[in-house]
């Protein structure tokens, strides 16, 4: 039995698979590190992050336009159905916000974004990888890390809780055309009665957590982009997989910010 | 100024059990132009690499001007780069840019010209390099001849002192070759730089080199002048130039010149 364990162990340490997940870790945390270590010292690149911002807005938009409505929508629709069972129809609209702000509009906004944008960019940093790009510039004495990876970080960063705050109005529209269309509320009782259950805190934490989703968007992105090799295999590689491991990084996070924000403020 | 610009002493690379450079020791002449040849793999590129500082060799020194450059500091390693020039195989556009934009990329990064300055300077090197016509085109408009002398043009503008090209020639077709390899000779003689050329192709070292150097399995297997090089009657150098290529006994640069 002992025997088998060691086996079993032993197997799991040399399968290299797993070896693959600790480098990536590794080197995805090493990565970040370098980030901390560059974004406070000049040049500070504004006109890059602003681009790079706006690119990354107009990217998204259309994407998260149609989700964030569709996810008010359906929501609304398949949750009225069982709350008219428990006679708790009238908090629908409240139930829709709670849920929007504090879950539903995150998350579901970040793993979209992790799938449009941190592909892009794996996509893009490694085929400037694969052709000389990023050497050339390094020869250049210019540092390639502060001026593609930094700004790119900071742009997902700053432009993820905006991206969100578009969403979650969005969905709530589409909650509010959902119940509307079944009971005729106005939108005025509607708003009303979504916020009213709504305290500040129930902001706080999904407003904070969008700007880490944003953060693990563009340092994942980057960090695959950054280090890709074997030409455009490479290229390919890194894309899709800087989409696998943000989503799964956002969703791990995702469930360490929830218990924290439940331990830290447990009245929200 | 030193006889020798740059220095190798007992250099060498591997990666993983790879052995790519094995104790190797050469030294470059101040305005010379020296061309490296060798089987693809034999460590051309990652000799050139090591000299500017994108790969750290595994042991052995790279002296520039009496200073061994592997114990700069970054700040002190980007102050040598701004002094050399690189020019990559597949040119090493920056695809999100014109090209307008790729040549004055390191100048407003590195240097404190004024926009008219460095309109003059863009203007003169793309001069230089016959394709006025494409500044404000994207790297994808243009062909791979096009591509490598807008390389060429954003390799010069620095006005560096060095410049490594990374087989210039390669992918090309032979007449544009043949003028990619008067370029470099221009340059050498226009503005008094040091260059080291990595090549496959005769033809072009024939044009530009002062001196040759051969790598095989990961040492210098050939060093001298490229007329020793062509009546050279060894059976590795004879092979992989092709008999009929050395036997044609090409004229070397002086007699390019003349």
């Amino acid at each position: 039995m002992e025997q088998d364990t060691k086996v079993e162990k032993e197997l799991l340490l040399n399968s290299p698979k797993l070896t693959e997940f600790f480098k990536t870790v590794a080197g995805l945390t090493t990565f970040s590190l370098q980030f901390f270590k560059n974004v406070f010292t000049p040049p500070f690149e504004f006109n890059e992050i602003k681009k790079h911002m706006v690119e990354l807005g107009i990217k998204t938009l259309p994407i998260v336009t149609v989700t964030g409505f569709i996810i008010g929508l359906v929501l609304a629709m398949q949750s009225q159905p069982v709350m008219q069972r428990f006679g708790a129809e009238y908090f629908l609209p409240s139930m829709v916000a709670l849920s929007v702000i504090r879950e539903l509009g995150p998350v579901i906004t970040a793993l979209i974004f992790a799938g449009r944008v941190s592909s892009g960019i794996g996509a893009e940093l490694g085929s400037m990888r694969v052709t000389e790009q990023i050497d050339a510039m390094e020869v250049s004495a210019i540092h390639p890390y502060k001026y593609l990876v930094v700004t790119r970080i900071l742009a997902c960063t700053f432009i993820m809780p905006i991206i969100t705050m578009y969403v979650d109005f969005l969905a709530i529209i589409g909650g509010f055309f959902a119940i509307a269309l079944s009971t005729g509320i106005n939108f005025q009782l509607y708003v009303d009665s979504a916020f009213k259950s709504i305290v500040f805190g129930d902001f706080i934490p999904p407003f904070l957590k969008t700007f880490i989703f944003g953060f693990i968007v563009g340092a994942v992105g980057s960090y695959k982009g950054y280090n890709a090799e074997n030409g455009t295999v490479g290229v390919g590689q890194a894309s899709t997989t800087s989409v696998v491991v943000s989503s799964l990084l956002i969703l791990l996070c995702d469930m360490v910010i929830v218990k924290l924000s439940i331990w830290l403020w447990p009245t929200t | 100024m030193a006889d020798h610009l740059i220095k190798i002493n007992n250099l060498s690379k591997s990666f993983g059990d790879n052995l790519v450079l094995d104790n190797i020791s050469l030294n470059i002449p101040e305005g010379e132009n020296t061309v490296i040849f060798g089987k693809s793999g034999s460590g051309k590129s990652v000799l050139l690499k090591c000299i500017v500082g994108l790969l750290v060799p595994d042991s052995g020194e790279i002296i520039i001007e009496g200073k061994n450059v592997l114990n700069y500091s970054t700040k002190e390693l980007n102050q040598l780069r701004k002094q050399i020039g690189f020019l990559f195989q597949g040119a090493a556009l920056y695809d999100s840019m014109s090209v307008r934009e790729n040549l004055e990329f390191p100048l407003i990064r590195n240097f404190n010209f004024s926009p008219k300055e460095i309109d003059e300077k863009i203007h003169n090197v793309l001069q230089n390099v016959s394709l006025e016509e494409a500044i404000d085109k994207m790297p994808a408009e243009l062909s791979g001849g096009m591509k490598k002398r807008i390389g060429l043009a954003r390799t010069i503008i620095t006005e560096p002192k060095l410049i490594l090209y990374d087989e210039p020639t390669t992918g090309l077709d032979p007449i544009t070759s043949k003028e990619i390899s008067h370029l470099i000779i221009e340059l050498e003689e226009n503005l008094d730089v040091t260059s080291i050329v990595v090549t496959h192709d005769l033809a072009c070292a024939q044009i530009v080199a002062d001196r040759a150097i051969v790598l095989k399995d990961a040492k210098i297997f050939f060093e001298g002048n490229i007329k020793q090089l062509v009546s050279s009657n060894d059976e590795f150098l004879r092979e992989f130039f092709g008999n009929e290529v050395l036997e044609s006994n090409m004229p070397g640069k002086q007699a390019s010149k003349e």
